[in-house]
């Protein structure tokens, strides 16, 4: 006897498999479907330049995004990565602009910051929302001292390369395709990747089988440092100048767009071509969705709430019927 | 057989606060040798086995493997000394993949191909422990039933890449297996001693422990009270030693016959095959007995959400419970004594649509003054009080309430002797006024303030005995499955 060790536990093993592939599925559904309402009601944007022009600050929210993933892979979360951006933006516009080794320094001592706080935030045991709420405003006051009103010039190099345009490919595409094939392969091919999620999955398992803890989440927090610095960075390029406040958004949308790509907040359980599939969805749905449909500024925010919620709910019904079977 | 032998304890004592868990325990085991570790509940099994595999620094003794003394013996020392554990509760990231889980445990699996190696590694033990495992190294552990997680995790113990395996400790590891493949496990225990492994095998099925070990230490009260050749055991012995002889307190008859008194409960075990029922007369006192963690809690929490509900359950009176685990399901750490205390009667301390702060008060001075809770005054923050007075605050919550049946989850965890015998009476008191208990505990003697017992196993109720017919050693044949 004894091909199937538990009778009846086949079938249902069965289950999450399905519901595992719908909900990777999920994303990429829901920016499908943004697209095709775009399509439907302006067909002509469905080009190069359209792309191109709709697309334009993907990749920095995709960035954000990923540096979001980072610090939920460890259950933690990000408040501050938005005030971040906006205070890495004002480094890039100003010290990196006049200074190429001043302002790299800058930088990596910015990641080293946030290395720093994942180590702290582990060693204290302190919650992450409390944390990085502080360091918000930290990063916020630091980007005001650098610009107290919007100026600064982006690298003449940065502004080169976010206005670079590739033969027929449009640049936030590609760009977006290799952030999530980077982002893939370093978290969920690597085997140090699999220590990582497994941090945020049973930190108690890690730590036994003789793993530090410690050096994982500061290499998580660093990870959400080093993404936030390129958010940042390209921010910059497509604007030109700088302003203190140009992250302000950026908090919330990471945290959705990670959501919106099948992450989880506690569990270890993130994607990170969902996460970048659910930026795009956001910038595309945010914005271009919006402004097609005529539905007035002020209730954008409110429509893109709508949505998220409409996604969500979708993934949570997904969820249940699984369980309950 | 035994020859070489692999890790030695001397004189391992530890203390949790003023609980004793290991009172100088000495164990050998030698290399290529199966040794069982039984006893009851608060014996020290689980203490003992998280020194040997040093998640807990002992308070005193000697921990020697190979014949060289430990010092700073900790988790990663004893994975490098070959020493792996199989935990109850499993270390699994449930987020993971097989083969990832199998890479977390063996650091030097990483480069390219790490993946299939791992998944390699994992599968190859599967199908030597459990042919017909049905489990493949991409599933995502929280996909697989609980019982297919538990068969993972013990292969992986048993996994070696660049780190030896030598002595694999097991702890309760069937106790979400079926027969069959706990009948493997148990065949492969002995492939792999007769390979010159050692395991160390917690189990409350004694059937499995007689049958896997070739020698068995019996615990009793953080000591080891025998050792010998498993030979020379049999059921019966062992459950005389893990018993030992009591002495019965004696107890002040009840005065009146709760027989014809209404039923307040009538509840089932959800798992229960048969028609055993669990009924509770006014003015019982009902004990949950068995091992730690059989559905006992389970029973409580069932009860507790089945009052003033319609369904299968007939709870016919208000309730209220008593929580084991204070600092997380009892005390509000921020709140005073006296709001500890009046939280489940805030209802009848109003005056008006507000909360009277002067009757809470009052409240709260009058089971101060009838329980003593030693403190001076009942307005300082809960936590200001010893850990076994936070818990009779616990006590007077409840039985300051309307409830008229009253849950304990084994409150008396942690507690000092005095405080007690205290809350004892008062539970015996609050008994003869018509209260109705029913009262989870892991201590066999506190089961004698008890009118009548139920004993759990695996989720359901496996025996049910009156006052004159509980005894120690009822309890504990009743507590350990037979042979499988």
């Amino acid at each position: 006897m004894s091909a199937v060790a538990l009778p009846g536990e086949t079938a249902r093993g069965r289950g999450p498999d399905w519901r595992r592939a719908l909900r990777a599925l999920l994303p990429a559904v829901s920016l499908a479907l943004v697209l095709g309402a775009i399509a439907w009601i302006n067909p002509r944007v469905i080009s190069y330049f359209g792309f191109t022009l709709m697309l334009n600050y993907a990749v920095p929210i995709a960035l954000a995004t990923l540096a979001q993933m980072f610090a939920m892979t460890a259950n933690d979360i990000d408040l501050s990565i938005g005030a971040f951006v906006g205070f890495i933006c004002c480094v890039v516009a100003t010290y990196l602009n006049q200074s190429a080794w001043l302002g790299a320094l800058l930088l990596v001592a910015c990641v080293a910051g946030y290395a720093a706080l994942g180590a702290l935030i582990h060693a204290r045991n302190l919650p992450s929302i409390v944390v990085t709420l502080g360091m918000s405003f930290v990063w916020q006051g630091l980007a005001i001292l650098l610009l107290p009103k919007p100026g600064g010039h982006a690298p003449i190099w940065l502004q080169a390369t976010m206005s670079y345009r590739p033969p027929y490919v449009p640049l936030p595409i590609l760009a977006s395709l290799l952030i999530a094939a980077i982002a893939w392969f370093g978290l969920m091919r690597t085997s140090y990747g699999a220590i990582l999620r497994g941090a945020g999955g049973n930190a108690t398992a890690i730590a036994r089988a003789g793993w530090s803890m410690l050096r994982a989440k500061a290499i998580l927090f660093g990870l959400a440092g080093l993404f936030g610095v390129f958010s940042g960075m390209a921010l910059v390029g497509i604007t030109g100048a700088a302003d203190a406040h140009l992250g302000d958004g950026y908090t919330l949308l990471s945290i959705a767009g990670v959501i919106l790509g099948g992450g989880e907040f506690v569990g270890g359980v993130v994607s990170p071509i969902g996460a970048v599939i659910g930026a795009l969805t956001l910038t595309l749905a945010s914005t271009q969705l919006l402004g097609f449909l005529h539905i007035p500024p002020d209730w954008q925010v409110a429509a893109n709430g709508a949505i998220l919620v409409i996604v969500l709910a979708a993934r949570v019904a997904i969820s249940q019927r699984g369980k309950a079977r | 057989m035994a020859n070489a032998e692999l890790v030695k304890l001397e004189g391992v004592a530890k203390a949790f606060g003023a609980v004793r868990a290991l009172g100088g325990v000495s164990l050998d085991i030698g290399a290529g040798e199966c040794v069982g570790i039984v006893g009851h509940n608060g014996a020290g099994k689980s203490t003992l086995m998280h020194v040997l595999i040093g998640g807990v620094a002992p308070d005193a003794g000697r921990i020697l493997v190979g014949g060289a003394q430990q010092t700073a013996y900790g988790a990663a020392q004893a994975k490098a000394l070959g020493i792996r554990c199989v935990f109850q509760e499993l270390s699994l990231c449930p987020n993971l993949t097989v083969a990832e889980n199998a890479r977390v445990f063996h650091p030097g699996v990483s480069g390219w191909g790490w993946r299939r190696r791992s998944a390699k590694l994992i599968l190859d033990k599967l199908d030597e422990i459990f042919p017909g495992h049905g489990v493949s190294g991409g599933d995502l552990v929280e996909s697989l039933s609980i019982g297919r997680r538990q068969m993972v995790e013990i292969a992986r113990a048993f996994t070696v890449s660049d780190q030896p395996a030598r002595l694999v400790v097991l702890d309760e590891p069937t106790s979400s297996l079926d027969e069959h493949t706990a009948l493997q496990l148990l065949a492969y225990i002995r492939r792999a001693v007769g390979e010159g492994v050692s395991c160390t095998l917690i189990s409350h099925i004694l059937g499995e422990v007689l049958s896997a070990t070739d020698r068995i230490v019996v615990m009793r009260d953080g000591k080891v009270v025998v050792a010998d050749q498993t030979g020379a055991f049999d059921r019966a012995r062992l459950i005389s030693a893990m018993g030992g002889v009591e002495s019965h307190a004696p107890r002040q008859a009840r005065a009146q016959s709760a027989a014809e008194a209404p039923v307040q409960v009538r509840i089932r075990p959800a798992r229960q095959p048969d028609g055993q029922e669990l009924v509770a007369r006014r003015g019982e006192i009902i004990g949950l007995a068995g091992l730690a963690g059989h559905g006992q809690t389970d029973l409580i929490v069932a009860a507790f959400d089945a009052a003033g509900r319609r369904g299968a359950a007939e709870i016919n009176a208000p309730v209220a419970l008593v929580a084991g685990d204070r600092q997380s399901d009892g005390v509000f750490p921020q709140w005073s004594i006296a709001e500890n205390i009046a939280v489940r009667s805030f209802e009848k301390l109003k005056a008006g649509p507000l909360l009277s702060l002067k009757r809470e008060r009052a409240f709260a001075e009058e089971w101060k003054a009838r329980i003593s809770i030693r403190t001076p005054d009942v307005g300082a923050p809960i936590l200001s009080l010893s850990g076994g007075n936070q818990q009779k605050a616990l006590f007077a919550r409840a039985l300051g309430s309307d409830a008229g049946i009253v849950l304990m989850d084994d409150p008396m965890r942690g507690v000092d002797y005095a405080t007690k015998l205290e809350v004892y009476d008062l539970v015996r008191e609050e008994a003869a006024r018509g209260r109705t208990f029913l009262w989870y505990t892991t201590e066999t003697e506190e089961l004698k303030n008890c009118d009548r017992v139920y004993i759990f196993r695996d989720g359901i109720i496996v025996a049910h005995l009156a006052r004159d017919e509980l005894t120690e050693e009822r309890v504990i044949h009743s507590s350990f499955a037979g042979a499988h």
